[in-house]
């Protein structure tokens, strides 16, 4: 239906071919590495990515690794990553790492190849319907079919990636808008057409917001992701602000760093595996300030019960999570960083007192709970005593500390994930990538990969566990190939953990295909791969591989052998609420039922 | 609780002006199946094609809380350029076009075909001994009672444009 001129480039300006429009656009647009994959849709690109130095291109050992790389790129300096694929196969394989960037709002570019326009819909050989894939598991996409039309997606990709709720584009690219010439136009200073998020907040709600927190007698301040995507800037502000007002603050597995943890008015992480005290604070509070989370099913527990008593404020850029789950009082549509800082200014204007008496009380039932000490456990310091993971990780974290070194922790996806996120104090943001909303298991080796490579001086160390480690363990080759020294510690208890606590509490102890089977020998796996391997099997082991891990300068993959029966606790079961949590063996408690409703949650 | 015994459960109807680009429909009709929202009827095509501009016209029923969310959904689609609850907003116009073919020999079943459709004020387009098509435009209320009307006395065939819908007043969408 559209009735543009066919072709408006003139052509004194078209003598760069596609290949080399596109890469220019990249240039333009701050890239300085692709995680990418060729194929043949793809080789102008590869071609003219050969003949230039500006941008340096990593190659994976499969295309979903490609993703969660960038995404760790992405995540650990706050730029847009950039993905290069191929056609058909190539798109498919990416496509989990895009639906992981687009539940985690990270921003990334995955640029696919295309069979040439005249072939699309005729089953080309590694033709894939791209955009049609990709359209739920992106951001936005585009199918550049003119060549006049390239540099201008290229930027408009990089914009959408990055401006309002971050996520993943793809812009697919068919062979002949690579090879044949194109018109290059630097990046638009003008606004976009359409896509123009809102940033600053209402002065009215902001005030509206104050008013509320500043009545508050059991406040709480409940941070998520949207915190660390809006910058350093977010996260000062957030410090100023908790300070400011003295109240608890808690965060999601995404907002972990945005405060530091180990602040006296930091409660832990919230939700199904977070403290007792973070998750009753949740629920007793009267005000409720959500900046940047989006009461997401993890966190919220039971809807209908969630944080009964308690008057809500959402701050997010994103208007559609904001009465999405949980309807709020005071809506705030902006970006994190400067909604804190108005809500900071409007909390020093407004002379209306906070609540200190009433602060007080609330900070000493705080305490009580805090006191209950929820993630607590017992290690046997015996020599030959088996390990407990948590203590793996917390003696990881005491290491590392004591090091001072610049540190970023990946994870996969299971129990080692809430132990590390439990255990592994974060003290700044961007420090800490887990896949969170999609929970991808194979998403720490190639996500720890990207931030390497953005830090290449940083200590590095994906926390892994004996399963999900190999789900995308082809990319040890990547890191052999660029000798990144990502350390990989295992916490492994040869089970799907997470899968096996499930089928212990909810289905009979029926463990039911998680018992991880014929398990390579990981020390030498590492040595096959051209890393170093080691091994601890008891608790008078551990440091010592954690010290030798850390101090090599190569990549490491550490066999930790830990309890196989350790739980994650505390636990919110599904359809339960925040006061429903069951505690460790640890604590004598009372377990909260587990309902059929629950049991067909996820 | 069941969705449709809550009290604010509603019919809405939303316009949405979209730039004219390749998949933008599927990108709406991707969202509303995606997450599991109505859709009684939708329609699109361009209305400004120097602006390559279209609208899309969507009926959709659920809670206030679904609704305000389809809407906030929308809206945060990159080629939209303006999303309107014209339900909300308060008085409009939505109107439908319906083909309606009508067979049957019998002349009383004609006859009374006939005086209905001149009743709704709709147009015989086509007419054989033994058959009618009519063209009618209206609510989709009267083009229901019209097609039930016609059932008796011999339908065979409807075709149905969707809803077309407009604020009433000044105000226009593109404000």
């Amino acid at each position: 239906m559209s009735t543009l001129a066919p072709e408006l480039a003139r052509p004194e300006t078209a003598t760069l071919s596609g290949a080399e429009v596109l890469l220019r656009a990249l240039k333009d647009q701050g890239v300085e590495v692709i995680f990418g994959y060729p194929g043949g849709a793809v080789l102008p690109i590869y071609d003219a990515l050969y003949q230039q130095k500006a941008i340096r291109h990593i190659l994976v050992r499969h295309e979903q690794a490609a993703v969660h790389a960038a995404e760790g790129y992405a995540r650990s300096t706050g730029r847009v990553g950039c993905v290069l694929v191929t056609s058909g196969p190539g798109a498919t394989n990416a496509v989990t790492g895009l639906v992981d960037a687009l539940m985690d709002s990270i921003p990334v570019v995955c640029l696919t190849g295309q069979v040439p326009t005249h072939l699309i819909g005729n089953d080309a050989f590694q033709e894939a319907d791209t955009t049609g894939i990709t359209r739920p598991a992106t951001k936005h996409n585009y199918l550049v079919k003119r060549s006049a039309d390239l540099a201008r997606v290229v930027h408009e990709a990089f914009y959408v990636a990055r401006s309002g709720r971050p996520g993943p584009v793809v812009v697919d690219l068919p062979k002949d808008i690579l090879i044949g010439r194109a018109p290059y136009s630097p990046p638009p200073t003008d606004m976009h057409r359409s896509y123009r998020p809102q940033t600053s907040p209402d002065a009215g709600q902001i005030a509206r917001a104050v008013a509320l927190l500043k009545a508050a007698k059991r406040p709480v301040i409940y941070t998520g992701g949207g915190v660390i995507n809006s910058g350093d800037a977010a996260s000062d502000a957030l410090r100023r602000f908790v300070r400011k007002t003295g109240f608890p603050c808690t965060s999601t597995l995404m907002g972990l760093g945005a405060y530091p943890a180990n602040d006296p008015q930091f409660l832990g992480m919230l939700g199904m595996h977070g403290t007792y005290e973070a998750n009753l604070v949740m629920h007793g509070c009267d005000v409720m300030l959500n900046v940047g989370a989006r009461f997401d099913d993890r966190v919220t527990g039971k809807l209908a019960k969630f944080s009964p008593d308690a008057r809500k404020i959402h701050i997010d850029i994103d208007p559609s999570s904001i009465n999405k789950n949980v309807p709020v009082e005071v809506p705030v549509v902006a970006d994190a960083a400067r909604a804190l800082e108005a809500m900071t200014a409007a909390w020093d204007a407004d002379p209306t007192s906070p609540q200190r008496a009433e602060l007080a009380k609330w900070w000493q039932q705080i305490e009580i709970w805090r006191g209950k000490d929820s993630l607590r456990f017992t290690q046997s310091m015996r020599p030959g005593a088996i390990i407990k993971p948590q203590y793996a990780i917390q003696r990881l974290y005491e290491i590392t500390r004591e090091l001072g070194r610049e540190t970023y922790i990946t994870t996969e996806v299971g129990q080692h994930q809430m132990w590390a996120a439990q255990f592994f104090k974060f003290d700044q943001p961007n420090r800490w990538m887990t896949s969170g909303g999609l929970g991808t298991m194979g998403y720490g080796l190639p996500a720890g990969m990207g931030v390497q490579i953005a830090h290449p001086d940083a200590l590095v160390i994906d926390i892994a566990g004996e399963a999900s480690i190999l789900m995308n363990i082809q990319e040890m080759s990547t890191l052999a190939q660029y000798r990144l020294p990502v350390k990989v510690f295992i916490l492994n208890n040869q089970y799907m953990g997470m899968v096996r606590q499930w089928q212990e509490l909810l289905h009979g102890g029926r463990y039911s295909e998680s018992y991880s089977e014929a398990l390579p020998d990981f020390v030498k796996l590492a040595d096959s791969f051209h890393a170093e391997g080691m091994r601890a099997h008891s608790v008078d082991e551990l440091d010592g591989v954690i010290r030798a891990m850390l101090a090599s300068p190569c990549a490491v993959i550490a066999d930790i052998m830990v309890d196989q029966k350790e739980n994650v606790f505390p636990m919110i079961p599904s359809g339960a609420a925040h006061n429903e949590m069951i505690l460790g063996p640890e604590h004598e408690s009372e377990v909260a039922g587990i309902t059929d409703e629950g049991l067909v949650l996820v | 609780m069941s969705a449709t015994t809550d009290p604010t459960y509603r019919s809405a109807t939303i316009s949405v002006l979209v730039e004219n680009e390749a998949g933008v429909l599927a990108r709406v009709i991707g969202l509303f199946s995606g997450r599991g929202y109505n859709i009684d009827s939708l329609t699109v095509a361009p209305v400004d094609s120097g602006r390559n501009r279209s609208r899309i016209n969507v009926v959709t029923s659920g809670t206030q809380m679904v609704i305000e969310q389809i809407k906030a959904q929308l809206d945060r689609l990159v080629p939209v350029y303006r999303v309107a609850d014209l339900t909300e907003q308060g008085p409009h116009i939505a109107r439908e076009m319906a083909l309606v073919k009508v067979v049957s020999s019998v002349a009383e079943k004609r006859a009374e075909a006939l005086r209905l459709s001149d009743a709704f004020r709709a147009r015989v387009v086509d007419a054989t001994v033994g058959s009618f098509v009519f063209e009618m435009t209206g609510s989709t209320d009267k083009l229901d009672a019209f097609v039930e009307l016609m059932r008796p006395l011999g339908l065979a065939e409807v075709s149905r444009t969707g809803v077309a819908a407009m604020a009433r007043g000044p105000g226009a969408i593109s404000d």
